[in-house]
């Protein structure tokens, strides 16, 4: 199994006649996605390799059956856009964007909660989200990953960073343990979907026997997770948090990558991880070679 | 972005947030002629993006226009923790009779907005949170609702301020969310907000952070010339790099944030330094690599140079033509340590294999790459 999506997954690509938008595109179906339209208001009847374009997601709802949209819209119009997916009907809209602004981030994140509760958003500024094997949805380069075994002690990655989120998978994939799904939740400050989400989700996977996990410094969502896997999980976890030597006040380039007055420091994060039971490597590799060890304690 | 005081209230005064009249100026005779023109007595403050001015000595009260040609040129020029003073702000001095504060920013574990206000201003805000944290009104805004007018009032009377300025505080707040919201700010702070003994509430500071992100639908060039950047700093701008200046001896190269930040951890860990954080994104085009190894080798801090790349879409004998084709149209003085590895690493280190030496080295994992790059410095 997988989380968030799965062979039945339909996507639909905003953004898709756009340079980015076109090449992920085109390489998530090249990858085995379900690749059904494209939205633009001013190209709707046309095609990109074969892929149809639609005015807006109601269409692309409407005549595909996508229950999930992929957004690839420059900043200025990922608010309207992700109100546009929302409205139109699918049930997850993943935001791979960067640069939009935070109070735009906040709004529509409202927004979805209280009109569109049913809608999950991931990101925006995030990898996207690939289920190795099934379904692979944004920027990631799905030859990394191994696919979840059948029977197998399979794992789950969620992480802040998108080139760790590859590291992960990489490091996972020479130590030759599948994936069931990888979700990367991005950097920024309002992030559609939590750690805790996926932790929650993955608990829940019958198929995700253990869960990798790779912070970054600033705020406190790790801290939360941490909360949550003292009290709700029962799958073991190892976990990275990068940023350890950043210094504070500093932006180290993720909107969300900054420490103030010594809050959401890389130490108080790993701390907390620790004592909720967590295997907390101190570098990537450290944090694989745990899962390594996690997963032959498991079988 | 952090705005300077000044510019702070310039940007306060378009919410028509009121603030005491001044002018920002960079010479002795203007700012006499500064405060001439607004009235004595005169605060000179001078602007820097650092706290504790103060005590540095870099505010000063001038009762006439002799007082303030001394305090203009002591602190023109005057370096306070390590930033050196080019503006001072003349404003005309206010009579205080009562100190509060008020800001608003971003809760994220709430993913709503957050208004603090106290009836204890003046001092750090953090010092009021340890000491007594009852003494902070505390209220989330969802962005959807904004702030309203009745929620307002409740936060106003929760913080048992002076009740005849009430009206005057709920304007002056609604005002400042304005800012926050429309202003694109992460961060509007006002501390202290006065109260004048003639009953007038004013933001007597102004400290204000706005979203990068949200320069598309704004004027900020003005802004945005005035940025403190070292020269490292500013050469990464302008060549579009992430880039991050430290005090330390390793130059760090990689592609990614999160890699970037990891790249740092790791020297550390092997008892190394950065000098830099400096995260080349996606591609793996020459030119990249030539404006970031230059920005690299020209720091004198730099003794060694760490490139860590991990290929993922950008396929790893990319990343090695690019950077062996930056060599080729640059000298780096430092020696170079590579790691690469991800998508095509055994490809990509086929091309790098043929220049290998003193000057460029390469190790198969993170934690060797950074041990040779560490000893590289050290020599």
């Amino acid at each position: 199994m997988s989380i968030f999506v799965d062979d039945n997954t339909k996507v639909v690509y905003q953004g898709l006649t756009g340079s980015q938008g076109r090449y992920y595109g085109l390489l998530n179906r090249d990858y085995g996605t379900n690749v059904v339209g494209g939205t633009n208001p001013k190209k709707a009847g046309t095609d990109v390799d074969g892929i149809p374009v639609f005015a807006n997601v109601a269409e692309a709802v409407r005549e595909t059956g996508a229950n999930t949209s992929c957004i690839f819209i420059p900043a200025p119009g990922v608010k309207d856009a992700v109100i546009d997916a929302a409205e139109g009907g699918v049930e997850f809209v993943v935001v791979i964007t960067e640069g939009v602004p935070a109070h735009d981030e906040a709004w529509f994140y409202n927004e979805l909660q209280r009109n569109h509760p049913n809608v999950r958003l991931l990101g925006p500024n995030c990898p996207g989200i690939i289920s190795p094997g099934k379904c692979n949805i944004g920027i990631t380069a799905g030859h990394i990953a191994k696919t979840a075994v059948p029977g197998a002690k399979n794992v789950g990655i969620v992480s802040r960073s998108g080139t760790l989120t590859y590291q992960a998978l990489y490091e996972l994939k020479l130590q030759d343990i599948g994936v069931t799904t990888c979700v990367g939740i991005g950097g920024d400050p309002v992030p559609g979907t939590s750690f805790i989400d996926c932790l929650q989700a993955f608990e829940a996977d019958a198929e995700t026997h253990a869960v990798m996990m790779i912070g970054e410094i600033g705020g406190s969502a790790e801290e939360e997770a941490a909360e949550f896997i003292a009290s709700s999980m029962s799958k073991p976890v190892s976990a990275y948090i990068a940023g350890q030597t950043a210094p504070a006040g500093k932006k180290m380039g993720h909107a969300g990558a900054i420490v103030s007055g010594g809050k959401g420091t890389a130490a108080a994060k790993m701390e907390a991880l620790a004592a909720a039971g967590v295997k907390v490597g101190r570098n990537p590799t450290e944090a694989g070679e745990l899962m390594v060890e996690i997963v032959k304690g498991l079988a | 972005m952090d705005l300077f005081e000044y510019q702070g209230k310039q940007f306060f005064a378009q919410f028509d947030i009121p603030v005491s009249p001044g002018r920002a100026v960079d010479d002795v005779d203007d700012a006499v002629a500064a405060a001439d023109e607004v009235g004595y007595p005169v605060v000179v403050k001078a602007q820097v993006q650092v706290g504790g001015r103060g005590k540095a000595g870099g505010v000063k009260l001038a009762a006439d226009a002799e007082e303030c040609r001394t305090h203009a040129a002591n602190i023109l020029g005057m370096d306070i923790k390590g930033h050196t003073v080019k503006i001072v702000w003349i404003e005309h001095a206010s009579d205080i009779a009562t100190e509060y504060y008020a800001s608003f920013t971003l809760d994220r574990s709430a993913k709503q907005y957050f208004g603090m206000l106290s009836a204890q201003g003046g001092v750090e805000i953090e010092s009021v949170a340890d000491s007594d944290p009852d003494a902070i009104s505390k209220i989330h805004i969802n962005p959807v609702d904004g702030l309203t007018d009745e929620q307002c009032r409740a936060w106003v009377a929760a913080a048992k301020l002076d009740p005849t300025v009430t009206d005057q505080t709920v304007d002056l707040l609604a005002k400042l969310y304005r800012a926050y919201v429309e202003g694109d700010a992460d961060l509007v702070e006002i501390n202290p907000l006065i109260v004048t003994p003639a009953g007038k509430v004013h933001a007597l500071d102004a400290k204000v952070s706005l979203d990068n992100n949200a320069a598309f639908r704004h004027e900020w060039a003005e802004y945005e010339a005035t940025q403190e950047r070292d020269d490292r700093e500013e050469a990464a701008h302008t060549a579009d790099l992430q880039y991050v200046g430290l005090d330390g001896s390793v130059g760090i190269i990689a592609n990614g944030a999160g890699l970037a930040m990891s790249t740092l951890d790791v020297v550390n860990q092997v008892g190394g330094t950065a000098a830099n954080f400096l995260d080349v994104g996606g591609g793996a085009d020459a030119k990249k690599f030539v404006s970031a190894l230059t920005i690299i080798d020209n720091d004198p801090r730099v003794r060694s140079i760490f490139i860590n790349i991990f290929g993922g879409i950008t396929r790893g004998e990319e990343v090695a033509n690019g950077i062996i084709g930056a060599l080729g149209q640059i000298d780096i003085k430092s020696p170079i340590v590579i790691r690469l590895d991800g998508t095509n690493a055994d490809e990509g280190r086929a091309i790098l294999e043929p220049h290998l030496g003193d000057k460029l080295q390469m190790s198969p994992t993170m934690l060797d790459a950074a041990r040779t790059a560490v000893a590289l410095a050290a020599k």
